[in-house]
């Protein structure tokens, strides 16, 4: 099917250029068939990359080596939920992924748009299309995912053992949904500006979608966050890696347009800074898409160097320049209808909150690409790394978090002194008191008061978010009876952009008290212990029990048992093993290849509400050296004698002493297996106790508990109301009318 | 051989689907700024955007106001400028709609 599968990209290629082509030139001559013609297009574009996906699937589920994406990255004996989640661990794979997320999303965009904000449509077709033929042009010329070999291996290469991991292989889908998402508004965007028509439609347009964006890019962010706290074996989530910030980086400037939409909306005002943010959320996940893809700077995550660099520059340039050139045409009627009534107010500390976000996108592009930016001045790369981001992104965070405490409790307009005390003085007296009690708890003083201050502005947030929803439900309460859960569930379910944002900051709120106590009170110790020795971490014996070790064909295994106390009594047990695979480098001896290829780490961890206790393995190899190169220059004779016969004997002999071969290896390394657990040497730990880690993972659930309640579609029951409150509207009394949906 | 059928097959319905708009414009159609039957123009469409977040913003200060977040006296000011606002663009819309 991989023939089908070309046909699919090259039709997919042709109908997207038709589609741009067609919604221009339906648009310009003002000719609605035309435009029709493009809006099909995407429909078809979003078809026919399903079924393309569809037949790299199934070359994936049944291990079809004569595809060499599967070759490269799937094997037989690769797990079926990894078979299908393994076509985005290539390249080709992730870059057909793109396209078809892209095509989905703009296909339902096109549709819930269908009769309106016609102008604007066409012009956001063509970009959309204009997405699509790009990458599409990337998997036709550059990384096609159905190329094939007329000689297939018999065995694939297997996936990356570190991507075997379940958050990892769901984290792509997330991201790419993050970042195909954030094409819609930029599309729309471009639009508006084309057309002039930049009043409150497109707006309405988009919002959902920067919102859907914002989610699934700070999923896929979380996702890629757990896997590296569970599965990399540095014991951290964050490591400020270039492909990490290249995600962060758009979620940042996504939300800070989130915020100053409703400023907008409700007062007509930051125009310039609205479509800025748009087109600039775009333009950085697709410089995100090309740090991945290009290889220009170092990271774990990436897919290496490529030839990619240049279409992705040149695309990236396009976009920059078009959108400056677009705003600036467009100023005239960007200005503000009204102004900012007074620095207290709601409009205010959004926009001193966006100015903060966009601070901090500076600072991450900044430091990120600084090797980049060194060697084009310099002439050599000087790499930076996390400390370079702590001492501007720690004070901005805490002002952030301070501004989500404040934005939900203060006014819109203007602030009077008997609203900043009816609002203020519980979320601020709760603040201080945990302030004051970590401070005496810590003995008056303590070496991090930027994380004291986190916890007490943490505090703030959360209690801001709590009495808003009391006061809510309170007033529900007041109006219909209801009970407290009931009145709770409806006042949230009619308020859905307001309380799910409220959950929202309440959820940052908690990974950020997360983020700051881990990073603040964490007791590491890097030890070697052997069998029966202990280390005491943070008041914790963590005791070396005994060793643990496996093999099979695919991966060696070498790990521990250590068993954790505190004062004597039994805490838990924990298991960490490291497994090599084997690297497909012949020339690395028969054995040595398995201790040269990949490796991946299974911490031990046991995560609480308070601390987590995290372990990892770091087995030497030395002492198994002398028996490994051995066992090589062994195998490697046996090896040779039994190619030399080769010409004389049949395939089918060959092949039989090749087989007796490997049962030897194999036996070999189950020796090497047995001697790690019969003469166990010292080995390496490193051993982590973490405070409020799990408050990590918690605030990311509520984050996205929250975002869902702002996303999710209005029922039809509302809709039926907007009918009736328009009727009241035009019996003259707009307040009556809004006050119908309350 | 089956595989270039299948190939052609989908590049039948391609054309077909993709170009049927074109095969059906002998029929008198509106413009791509006109409103079709049944749809709004673009002005109504941004005026009605427009009534909808200066609704949502009546209606948020109302919440505000029930919430104790906004004072009596303050929700009164706001509310009088809110309304002023919506009646206007109310009016705007009439007008729109009567041209």
């Amino acid at each position: 099917m991989a023939l089908t599968g070309r046909a699919l990209l090259i039709l997919g290629l042709a109908v997207a250029v038709f589609g741009a082509c067609a919604s221009l030139y339906g648009v310009r001559t003002g000719r609605r068939e035309w435009v029709e013609c493009g809006r099909r297009s995407v429909y078809t574009l979003a078809g026919l990359m399903t079924l393309a996906f569809v037949i790299l699937e199934a070359a994936f589920l049944r291990s079809d080596f004569s595809f060499n994406v599967v070759a490269g990255h799937s094997s037989t004996t690769t797990p079926t939920f990894y078979k299908m989640t393994a076509p985005w661990a290539s390249q080709e794979g992730s870059l057909l992924l793109w396209v078809w997320l892209l095509s989905l999303w703009s296909s339902l965009v096109l549709f819930l748009t269908r009769g309106k904000v016609r102008e604007i449509v066409p012009y956001a077709t063509a970009i959309l299309l204009g997405f699509g033929t790009f990458f599409l042009s990337l998997t036709v010329f550059y990384a096609n995912p159905f190329a094939t070999t007329s000689n297939p291996p018999a065995e694939g290469a297997g996936l990356d053992p570190l991507l075997l991991h379940p958050s990892m292989m769901i984290h792509p889908p997330m991201l790419y949904s993050g970042y195909t998402l954030l094409t819609i508004p930029f599309a729309f965007a471009v639009g508006a500006l084309i057309t002039g028509r930049l009043r409150s439609e497109w707006i309405a347009v988009v919002r959902r979608f920067a919102l859907a964006a914002w989610l699934f890019l700070g999923i896929g962010i979380l996702l890629g966050a757990r896997w590296s706290y569970t599965e990399l074996g540095w014991g951290g989530y964050w490591a400020w890696d270039p492909v990490e910030n290249a995600a962060l980086m758009p979620w940042l400037c996504i939300t800070a347009f989130i915020h100053s939409i409703m400023i907008q909306e409700k007062r007509g005002m930051l125009k310039v800074w609205n479509a800025s943010l748009v087109l600039g959320s775009a333009t950085l996940a697709i410089i995100g898409t090309f740090l991945v893809r290009s290889g220009v700077l170092d990271s774990i995550h990436a897919f290496g160097a490529s030839t990619l660099g240049v279409p992705f520059v040149t695309l990236i340039a396009v976009m920059v320049g078009g959108s400056i050139g677009l705003v600036v045409w467009r100023r005239p009627q960007l200005r503000s209808d009204s102004q900012l009534d007074s620095l207290l107010s709601r409009e205010a500390v959004f926009l001193f909150q966006n100015v903060v976000l966009v601070a901090m996108v500076f600072v991450v592009f900044w430091v990120t690409f600084f090797p980049l930016i060194s060697e084009a001045v310099t002439g050599t790369k000087v790499s930076v790394g996390p400390p370079a981001f702590r001492p501007f992104i720690v004070p901005l965070a805490l002002v952030l978090v301070l501004l989500s405490g404040i934005g939900p409790i203060i006014a819109w307009r203007r602030v009077t002194a008997a609203n900043l005390s009816r609002n203020f003085t519980i979320p601020v007296l709760v603040g201080l008191t945990t302030l004051a009690v970590l401070i005496v708890a810590g003995g008056g003083t303590s070496s991090r008061p930027l994380a004291l201050i986190m916890f007490g502005l943490g505090a703030f947030v959360i209690a801001t978010v709590v009495q808003e929803i009391w006061r809510g439900v309170s007033a529900r309460r007041a109006m219909t009876r209801d009970p407290i859960p009931m009145a709770l569930v409806q006042l949230i379910r009619r308020n859905r952009r307001r309380y799910g944002g409220y959950i929202v900051h309440a959820g940052l709120a908690v990974l950020l008290i997360g983020v700051a106590a881990s990073s603040s009170f964490q007791h590491s110790s890097d030890v070697t212990l052997a069998p029966g020795q202990h280390a005491v971490v943070n008041g914790y014996t963590i005791r070396y029990v005994r060793p643990l070790a496996s093999a099979t064909s695919q991966k060696i295994s070498f790990g521990a048992v250590l068993d954790v106390s505190k004062g004597g009594k039994h805490v838990t047990t924990l298991t960490t093993t490291r497994g090599f695979y084997p690297a497909q480098d012949p020339t690395l001896g028969i054995i040595g290849r398995f201790f040269n290829g990949s490796s991946d780490s299974n911490v031990g961890l046991r995560a609480g509400i308070t601390k987590d206790i995290w372990t990892v393995i770091n087995p030497d190899l030395g002492p198994l050296q002398g028996l490994i190169t051995k066992g090589d220059r062994l195998f490697a004779a046996d090896e040779s004698q039994i190619m030399s016969r080769a010409a004389k004997v049949s395939t089918a002999q060959t092949q039989q002493s090749l087989n007796a071969l490997f049962a030897e290896r194999d036996t070999a390394i189950s020796g090497l297996v047995a001697r790690f657990k019969s003469h166990p040497w010292s080995v390496n730990f490193l051993l982590i106790v973490s405070p409020l880690v799990t408050w990590i993972w918690l605030g990311a659930l509520i984050i996205a508990f929250g975002g869902l309640i702002a996303l999710w579609p209005v029922p039809a029951f509302a809709r039926r109301r907007a009918i009736a409150r328009a009727g009241a509207a035009r019996r003259g009394s707009p307040a009556v009318a809004a006050r119908e949906t309350a | 051989m089956l595989q270039f059928l299948i190939v052609l097959a989908i590049l039948a319905v391609v054309v077909i689907v993709v170009t049927g708009p074109l095969r059906s414009a002998s029929r008198p159609s509106a413009s791509v700024a006109e409103a079709a039957p049944g749809e709004e123009t673009a002005e109504i469409a941004d005026l009605e955007a427009a009534r909808e977040a200066k609704y949502r913003e009546i209606r948020d200060a109302e919440l505000d106001h029930s919430t104790g977040k906004l004072s009596d006296a303050d929700f009164e000011a706001l509310e009088r400028t809110l309304r002023a606002e919506a009646v206007e663009i109310l009016h705007a819309l009439d007008r729109a709609r009567n041209e």
